[in-house]
């Protein structure tokens, strides 16, 4: 059977708040979910200036360790950072989800980080720095050089968690290739 | 414990997709990772995705362009429609396309565009749709205007749209921008350029359709958007 060729990636430009931003975009679940907090950071290039034009996607599954959207949940966010290159999202902490290997994923985002000068989304993950002993045994954690895995954590604030994003520099974000 | 079998997602052949450092476009200097990429086997995570299709086009009107406003903008009335497919030709049904552009004098109503082109009242430049059991999808809008941006001494875009894909999983974003074809400035452009492969190139510039043309309205531009194919070989996971 032929293969059709796949659409190449393009950066999602500098004006992309015309269209892709929506106005309850940052919310995977309601202001008054049972255990709603919010992930909140700032995106920085590799000067350690803030990213005023980038856009942060997270997918994850629920409190039941299920994906999909059901009611109250959408799983899914869509933040543009600020001025000061800041993004915040609304959710709730996943469960646990299987790995194909027959281990135990420790609860996570998966993240998709677009911005002007980034000609194809970089792809990250969200573990939670409060999670030691799931954080421990997950697979993906373990695929990533021990010295840089606290790039992937997110640390307790009072409001939630403090997520920020590094695409260079000596803090560098570890990405996937996924 | 059961035993689930999934599929991944297969990888796009090497060149697909531009390389993230990019000397001629000088925005990724600081913005591309310099540590290598850590491999990923799919999971889970990755093989789903939010299914958001007809749920976010909350409007009538999303999918035109030209009849948002008291009256119609200025410009060339197109037809921009295709199929969103996955590598190996299956349709993608109900699933969310989003789009945004400059008006016909190559301006985006945006506070950052400070291209001295006037802003037109009855253009917004942004639009949504879901696609339909064959896979397609169909826009009504203007044709964008080519616009000058700082990259270097007289830096031009070459007409585009920009497109948003969810796709199915995770795995099958897609954010890219499609061109009109016979563009004059395709040869100078270093983000059209940032793919290398011509062929890939090629596969983001719609083709003029006449068919499709609307007589006595609106020229008809056909763009279908390919998206990965499924693994053959499932692996199992655990549950």
């Amino acid at each position: 059977m032929t293969r059709l060729g796949t659409t190449p990636s393009q950066t999602v430009g500098p004006f992309f708040s015309i269209g892709l931003p929506w106005p309850d975009g940052p919310f995977v679940v309601g202001a008054d979910a049972p255990g709603a907090f919010t992930i909140s950071g700032t995106v920085f290039d590799g000067e350690g200036a803030p990213i005023p034009d980038a856009v942060v996607e997270t997918w994850q599954a629920g409190a039941d360790g299920r994906f999909g959207e059901r009611d109250g949940f959408r799983g899914f966010a869509r933040a543009a950072t600020a001025e000061d290159g800041t993004f915040a999202i609304r959710t709730i902490k996943p469960a646990p989800v299987p790995s194909p290997d027959g281990a135990t994923q420790a609860p996570h985002l998966a993240v998709s980080l677009f911005a002007r000068g980034l000609l194809h989304r970089t792809v990250t993950r969200i573990y939670f720095a409060d999670e030691e002993a799931a954080n421990a045994a997950d697979p993906t954690l373990a695929r990533v050089p021990a010295a840089r895995r606290g790039t992937l954590l997110a640390h307790p604030v009072p409001d939630g968690y403090r997520f920020d994003l590094h695409l260079q520099g000596p803090d560098e974000t570890v990405f996937f290739d996924v | 414990m059961s035993v689930e079998l999934i599929r991944g997602y297969r990888r796009d052949e090497p060149g697909t997709h531009p390389d993230l450092a990019d000397e001629a476009y000088r925005s990724t200097r600081l913005r591309h990772p310099r540590q290598p990429l850590v491999y990923l086997p799919h999971t889970i995570t990755e093989i789903t995705g939010p299914q958001l299709g007809r749920e976010r086009v909350v409007g009538a009107l999303d999918h035109d362009l030209t009849r948002r406003h008291a009256g119609e903008p200025l410009g060339e009335r197109i037809t921009v429609g295709g199929r969103v497919l996955d590598a190996d030709g299956r349709p993608l049904r109900n699933t969310l396309v989003e789009i945004w552009q400059a008006n016909a004098a190559g301006r985006y109503r945006h506070k950052g565009d400070q291209h001295p082109a006037p802003l037109d009242p009855n253009f917004s430049g942004a639009g949504r749709c879901v696609t339909d059991d064959d896979g397609r999808y169909a826009f009504t809008t203007i044709k964008p205007g080519a616009y000058p941006w700082g990259n270097h001494h007289n830096a031009w875009r070459p007409q585009h749209i920009h497109f948003s894909l969810l796709g199915e999983a995770f795995a099958q974003r897609l954010v890219t921008q499609m061109y009109f074809p016979g563009d004059p400035l395709f040869a100078f452009d270093p983000i059209y350029n940032s793919v290398r492969d011509p062929a890939g190139r090629e596969r983001m510039v719609a083709r003029f359709d006449l068919d499709r043309t609307v007589p006595e309205w609106a020229l008809a531009y056909e763009f279908d958007l390919v998206l990965r194919g499924r693994e053959q070989t499932p692996f199992e996971e655990e549950h």
